[in-house]
């Protein structure tokens, strides 16, 4: 017997599928009995099942610093998955919703009239110095007045298990192609499982984007021609540009690929000439979007797009402009804006935010840096961050020198013990820590994915679980115990 | 459908075909070879000749033997026609364009850039050189008969299939012209059996012999020879069918007036010819003619379609 629980040890922190008594909580009772049957032969063989089918399957994640010409490598997948109950997810779901409503009202209101910051509650001097905020967005008025169609929230659980939203990705959210890869690739796999638990399926994603691009198409009526806008094959997310344009039947285009023409209509370049494009899911960032408005040099983008998006003869999604509300320091302001908008407390908490603009609060995170994460506002992927705890004194020292040069970029939050779950390390289980990214669509309705991607952090300790840093995935499921 | 796409496509298939090929053109010099005697030096350089490779070979190596040839060939990746050239740059096409082929046939041109790389240097020892040959063979059909029975045969195919016969029609053209060229009246009275051989290894280059035979029932004449590879209808690798086949796709593609102009001028040029009478010098000039003629139909589609 190759997995004995007996020598999984929980110490003080939340691990998502044994108890601190090191048995396995209800949900994943049959899970555990199920895998301390497996033989190390099987175990070696599922291990190798899994890395060959995403080898064959062609996942792969770029990362920036690899040699050049390599531009493939494997996403490490862990066969583990990890459970959540039902029960609890329906909370969750509630509090993402939430929070995502708001937020798209609290991007239109500072594209439009500006009511937050009038009100007091938002300062003006944040939007001003706003990397994310796009002046040439306001005034424009995107069909169901919404800005962030697609949005990937990242959650944590600390000690005692409660769920915090640690960021909110509002511009282009990615990873959950290997949402629905993991599963594919479990199904395979732990087909006994699947039959035994009651598992709410993911898949109907692919047919929920298309339903909510679909909606904001500017010819209602007719099938709208809907399009994914990819930088090409040398971005890291490409894999998954090509596989959602395939689920969705859409055409997956390049900005060469497309044309606006003096009345503003968007066109892509076809075998039959010019066709009409009414949606363009957008994977690309703001900047390089169009080249008369932003970026002059960018070779990605289509110029025009943006009068073509403001004069309403195109839909774009995300809506240009809505990073606005997802750099770490507009994050603070979350749940005061939920409370604003829609007059309720936030569901899921933020965790916890020192916004070095506020001097109290800037005085505290310098006294406590070793204590602290600390986030620059506007870097994703975990690049440039401090991790207080871990860091030399050396980098704890240039930090607080960065903060003071420039306060207003600058949030802290205390350290988490994020939750763990046993992950295979050879052909043991060995606790990792992770975290979970949801995807929320918002158009006429809102539908939030049954789980979303965990992402794990393979390293022990570590607590970086970004795919840019040496981070895998778990397949991840909410089971219905209730109908197992 | 999308003009970068329906580019792509057709590259896909044109450098699959090309692997295969290729695969096919070593394999067939390999067993010629030693079946000859050594006081005919043919060699590996027609191989560089049939590909029109030989200039930029000597940038990269001194001598022409073996050993440099295979791995120029089969294995060297700064040579985009070589195999794992090929096959790169099948698999760079398809990569682009995995939301228009089936899943299974990307999983499989990555499996066979993949397992082809690996095993490259097998290709150098003659021992383990038909294995590694056949399995890049097999491995393109098994894309050819994937996408031909899962992909949806619209626009999209159409494009595939233009690609791959017109790599083929070009193959067989260059087959032809080299071989032939080596293959001269002005042989020895003593080498004749050896004419025969040789022009078996032209039908086998392009697995045209078995077919070859069930047709034509006498002993093997050039004139039959040319005749079977440039104009039978049916052979799949024959020049004529070839442009039957493009033909037939572009029926289905919307624009089509001109390029198809083009094939049917080029088809009856073919048929009339009577390669009986011709000689060497004409024969090769003929070849030139039907040469740039797929440069231009593959020019107009480029410049008509992407």
């Amino acid at each position: 017997m190759a997995i004995r629980w007996g020598s999984y040890k929980v110490k003080n922190l939340y691990d998502e599928l044994l108890r601190a008594t090191g048995r396995p909580r209800p949900a994943a009772q049959a899970l555990c009995s199920y895998l301390r049957t497996l033989k190390d032969k099987e175990i070696e063989e599922y291990k190798v099942a899994a890395e060959s089918a995403i080898h064959v399957m062609g996942i792969t994640f770029t990362v920036y610093t690899e040699e050049e010409g390599s531009i493939d490598r494997a996403w490490p997948f862990d066969i583990i998955p990890r459970i959540i109950d039902k029960q609890e997810w329906l909370t969750v779901e509630q509090g993402l919703k939430q929070r995502v409503q708001a937020l798209n009202l609290f991007i239109d209101d500072l594209y439009h009239q500006q009511k937050i910051v009038k009100d007091g509650i938002f300062p003006a001097v944040l939007l001003e110095d706003s990397k994310n905020f796009r002046p040439e967005c306001v005034g424009v008025n995107p069909p169901l007045g919404i800005w962030a169609h697609i949005c990937g929230s990242d959650l944590v659980r600390d000690k005692d298990g409660t769920f915090y939203v640690l960021e909110d990705n509002l511009r282009v959210p990615s990873g959950v192609s290997y949402m629905l890869e993991n599963r594919l690739v479990m199904k395979r796999l732990f087909s006994e499982m699947f039959e035994q638990y009651n598992i709410l399926p993911v898949d109907d994603y692919p047919s929920q984007l298309y339903d909510t691009l679909a909606a904001l198409s500017p010819r209602p009526g007719d099938q709208p021609e809907i399009v994914v806008l990819t930088p090409g094959i040398y971005n890291s997310a490409y894999f998954e540009h090509a596989y959602l344009a395939q689920q969705m039947g859409a055409e997956l285009v390049e900005g060469g690929d497309l044309t606006v023409d003096d009345n503003n209509i968007v066109y892509m370049r076809t075998i039959e000439g010019l066709t009409r494009v009414d949606v363009i899911y957008r994977r690309i960032d703001d900047l390089f979007l169009d080249p008369e408005v932003f970026n002059p040099d960018s070779l990605l983008g289509v110029p025009g797009l943006m009068r073509a998006w403001k004069a309403g003869k195109v839909a774009l999604a995300n809506a240009p402009g809505a990073g606005v509300a997802d750099d770490k320091v507009v994050y603070a302001f979350v749940p005061e804006i939920i409370k604003y908008y829609l007059d309720q407390d936030a569901i899921i908490p933020n965790v916890p935010t020192y916004k070095c603009i506020n001097k109290p609060e800037r005085q505290y995170v310098i006294d406590h840096i070793d204590e602290m994460v600390v986030k620059p506002a506007n870097e994703s992927g975990g690049y440039g961050m401090l991790i207080g705890p871990q860091a030399s004194k050396k980098e704890r020292e240039k930090f607080i020198r960065l903060i003071r040069r420039d306060p207003r970029n600058y949030v802290a939050q205390p350290m988490l013990t994020l939750s763990t779950a046993p992950t295979l390390v050879d052909n043991h289980v060995e606790p990792r820590h992770l975290d979970l990214r949801p995807f929320i669509l918002s158009g006429e309705q809102i539908n939030v994915t049954m789980g979303g991607l965990t992402r794990v952090a393979l390293r022990k300790g570590s607590t970086v679980v970004n795919s840019s840093q040496g981070g895998g995935s778990k397949d991840t499921w909410i089971v219905d115990m209730e109908a197992t | 459908m999308l003009s970068r796409v329906a580019n792509r496509v057709y590259w896909m298939a044109r450098y699959l075909e090309r692997a295969e090929n290729t695969a096919r053109l070593v394999n067939v010099n390999t067993h010629l070879l030693l079946d000859l005697p050594k006081k005919i030096r043919l060699g590996w350089e027609p191989i560089l000749d049939i590909t029109s490779l030989r200039d930029y070979f000597y940038e990269l190596y001194e001598e022409v033997d073996e050993r440099n040839v295979i791995r120029f060939m089969v294995s060297d990746t700064r040579n985009p026609d070589s195999i794992l050239g090929s096959l790169n740059m099948a698999r760079e096409n398809s990569r682009t364009i995995r939301d228009i082929i089936p899943r299974e046939a990307w999983e499989q041109v990555n499996t066979l850039y993949l397992t082809s790389k690996t095993h490259s240097r097998s290709a150098v020892t003659q021992r383990h050189r038909y294995d590694y040959l056949r399995s890049v063979i097999l491995g393109v059909q098994t894309i050819s008969g994937m996408l031909a029975g899962t992909m949806t045969h619209d626009e999209a195919y159409e494009f595939l299939r233009m690609g791959r016969n017109l790599e083929r029609a070009d193959m067989t053209t260059r087959i032809i012209d080299v071989r032939s060229a080596s293959l001269l009246p002005d042989m020895p009275e003593e080498l004749t059996p050896f004419a025969n051989i040789q022009w078996v290894s032209v039908l086998k280059s392009l697995t045209a012999y078995q077919m070859y035979r069930r047709k034509i029932r006498q002993r093997i004449r050039r004139a039959d020879v040319l005749a079977f590879l440039l104009q039978e209808e049916h052979f799949p690798r024959s020049f004529y069918h070839t442009l039957c086949q493009v033909n037939a796709c572009l029926d289905n593609l919307p624009r089509n007036g001109k390029i198809m102009q083009l094939i049917a001028q080029l088809q009856k040029k073919l048929l009339r010819a009577n390669l009986e009478k011709f000689n060497q010098d004409k024969l090769h000039d003929f070849i030139d003619e039907l040469q740039l003629g797929v440069i231009k139909i593959n020019d107009t589609i480029s410049k008509n379609y992407f």
